[in-house]
């Protein structure tokens, strides 16, 4: 298949190569929970929530000098095509909440809250490739909407490499094309890698290439996700009053 | 549209929309003056020359000072820090909470208090139901349950850290101890200030009110403290002499008087606003909540009604001018 139009250099879903979906996020979208938040990338949608800093329910994990991170990652059984039935802890969802757990982690400052627990629970509602950063950048915002410290905003995005054309922001029928993937999850502010993974192999100076253009994603979504925060804690405090 | 309705899901007709985005829009302009609001690593600018302390919620990075968290910055003298909204509470030696007993152990109660960690209450740090100085014996420890039971709700002050970062309460007062015959509402920290007086008795509904500082607010029947409580302890205390085990038996007696209809009624309005309050994101303090109670009783409405639509939009419309004369007095 034919993943960028020779002729005019359009990407099926009628993107240019280096545009990027179009992004959503959502704060307070789950009442009982001390943060959350909803997040979409194009027909990519996340909904993260998060419990805590609270007391740590196993005893023998609690850490006396930092807080316990946790982190499950699930989808709906409604979110792809197929309505499979999916068992909860399936090596891919394990990996992925993995990955999240540690990329959230590197920025949480978990010194702060000794001797407690925070706990992440992501769900993919709508699977449209790129779930992986998608369920970063709603954890980052929901973290931020639970008043958690953190050092910086973390943000991911994916980047592929189809057609001889680097490609940002890959959808499903990209993404199941079979090329290389490179999802990347950066600090935006202290401009540090925290997440890089790829399951393909790609010369080294194309990756370079396809990692950049990741990169300039990631800014783009940090941007974005700022203004969201900026938005509702100006709406807080000027309710608030004084 | 981000109206925010975080805990109520109201559908607006077109009208209240736009009165509710008027009176929001006049909100954020007579604020807008004041507050310097800051995002999660954003640069908190300062003047380098000048010898600065960074407090909570800033981090260091380069030699600058970077938010931590997303709220307002202030600065007292050198101190820079951020002030957060919606995170779990942080306790202050005095504050008075409220709190649910969740575990009994050994000479201590633990609490849920909202904190990040579970609060002690210990056996030692309380005033005993018949009320005389003397030290906990095992006895005492083996009727704990009779004080206490878990989930029941209770207030209490906040006595400091111990050594091991464990957070220790007290109950040295007749006013502190078990809240019954009524109901707890969870807001968010932030919207509950510290103050002088947080135990409130409604006189014309005859309504116990307490805003604790973690964001927990008891809304109960009128409880006399000097009468009713030396009461149950005189009764108590005749039934400690007689025999230990019927003390449960004298509590529930006195548990069995019923609250009268009517006050029932008034917890629940007085519930419905506070919620209402805390839905619309506005700080919580008792002439809010009772200017708030007092209109829905004004206009009629029920107190199922209070959380509707209607009376949403008639509330931030109602704080708009509340602000505003606040505003005129003091100029």
């Amino acid at each position: 298949m034919e993943y960028v139009d020779s002729l005019t250099g359009f990407r099926l879903d009628g993107r240019r190569p280096t545009d990027m979906r179009q992004i959503r996020g959502e704060i307070g979208v789950v009442p009982k929970a001390d943060g959350s938040a909803l997040f979409e990338m194009g027909n990519t949608k996340v909904i993260a929530a998060i419990y805590g800093p609270r007391e740590v329910q196993n005893k023998s994990q609690q850490v006396n000098n930092q807080a316990l991170v946790r982190c499950e990652y699930s989808m709906a059984n409604f979110s792809t095509g197929d309505r499979a039935r999916r068992p909860k802890g399936d090596r891919r969802s394990t990996e992925i909440s993995l990955v999240i757990r540690q990329t959230m982690e590197a920025c949480i400052l978990t010194h702060l809250m000794p001797r407690s627990q925070i706990d992440i629970f992501v769900q993919v509602l709508q699977a449209d490739g790129g779930t992986r950063s998608a369920c970063i950048n709603a954890a980052t915002l929901a973290l931020a909407d639970a008043g958690i410290p953190m050092c910086d905003i973390v943000t991911s995005c994916s980047a592929g490499y189809l057609s001889s054309t680097p490609l940002l922001d890959l959808n499903y029928i990209e993404d199941s094309a079979g090329g290389p993937d490179v999802t990347v999850g950066i600090l935006a502010k202290m401009d540090k890698v925290t997440l890089l993974q790829m399951d393909a192999k790609l010369p080294l100076d194309i990756f370079e290439n396809v990692m950049q253009l990741a990169i300039e994603g990631c800014k783009a979504i940090a941007q974005y996700i700022r203004g969201v925060l900026l938005e509702n804690t100006k709406q807080l405090e000027y309710r608030k009053g004084v | 549209m981000s109206t925010m309705l975080r805990e109520l899901r109201l559908s607006l007709n077109q009208t209240q929309r736009v009165r509710l985005q008027s009176a929001l829009q006049r909100l954020q302009d007579m604020a807008s003056l004041a507050s310097a609001v800051t995002v999660v690593a954003d640069t908190v600018p300062v003047n380098h020359e000048d010898s600065i302390l960074k407090g909570h919620g800033t981090s260091d990075l380069n030699g600058e000072v970077v938010a931590a968290l997303c709220g307002v910055v202030e600065r007292v003298n050198k101190l820079v820090y951020v002030r957060s909204q919606r995170a779990r509470y942080k306790p202050e030696v005095g504050d008075i909470i409220v709190g649910r007993v969740i575990e009994i152990a050994p000479k201590r109660w633990r609490l849920e208090i909202n904190f990040s960690q579970d609060a002690v209450l210990m056996l030692s740090s309380m005033n005993l139901p018949d009320g005389i100085q003397r030290r906990r014996t095992a006895v005492d420890e083996l009727n704990m349950r009779s004080i206490f039971e878990e989930n029941d709700v209770i207030c209490a002050e906040v006595r400091g850290f111990q050594h091991d970062g464990s957070l220790h309460l007290q109950a040295r007062s007749q006013k502190y101890g078990k809240l019954e015959r009524g109901m707890l509402l969870t807001v968010p920290a932030y919207l509950v200030k510290r103050q002088k007086q947080h135990f409130h008795h409604l006189e014309n509904y005859g309504v116990d009110l307490i805003l604790g500082c973690n964001g927990f607010i008891w809304v109960g029947e009128h409880v006399n403290s000097n009468g009713e409580n030396d009461m149950m302890v005189d009764q108590e205390k005749r039934e400690d002499v007689v025999n230990k085990s019927e003390v449960g038996q004298a509590t529930y007696e006195v548990r069995e008087r019923i609250t009268p209809l009517e006050i029932r009624k008034h917890v629940c309005r007085v519930a419905n606003s506070a919620r209402l309050l805390s839905a619309l994101g506005f700080s919580l303090t008792v002439e809010v909540i009772v200017d708030t109670v007092e209109a829905s009783i004004s206009s009629n409405t029920d107190i199922k009604d209070i959380l509707a639509a209607e009376f949403y939009v008639q509330t931030a419309e109602r704080e708009v001018q509340r602000r505003v004369s606040l505003t005129r007095r003091k100029g």
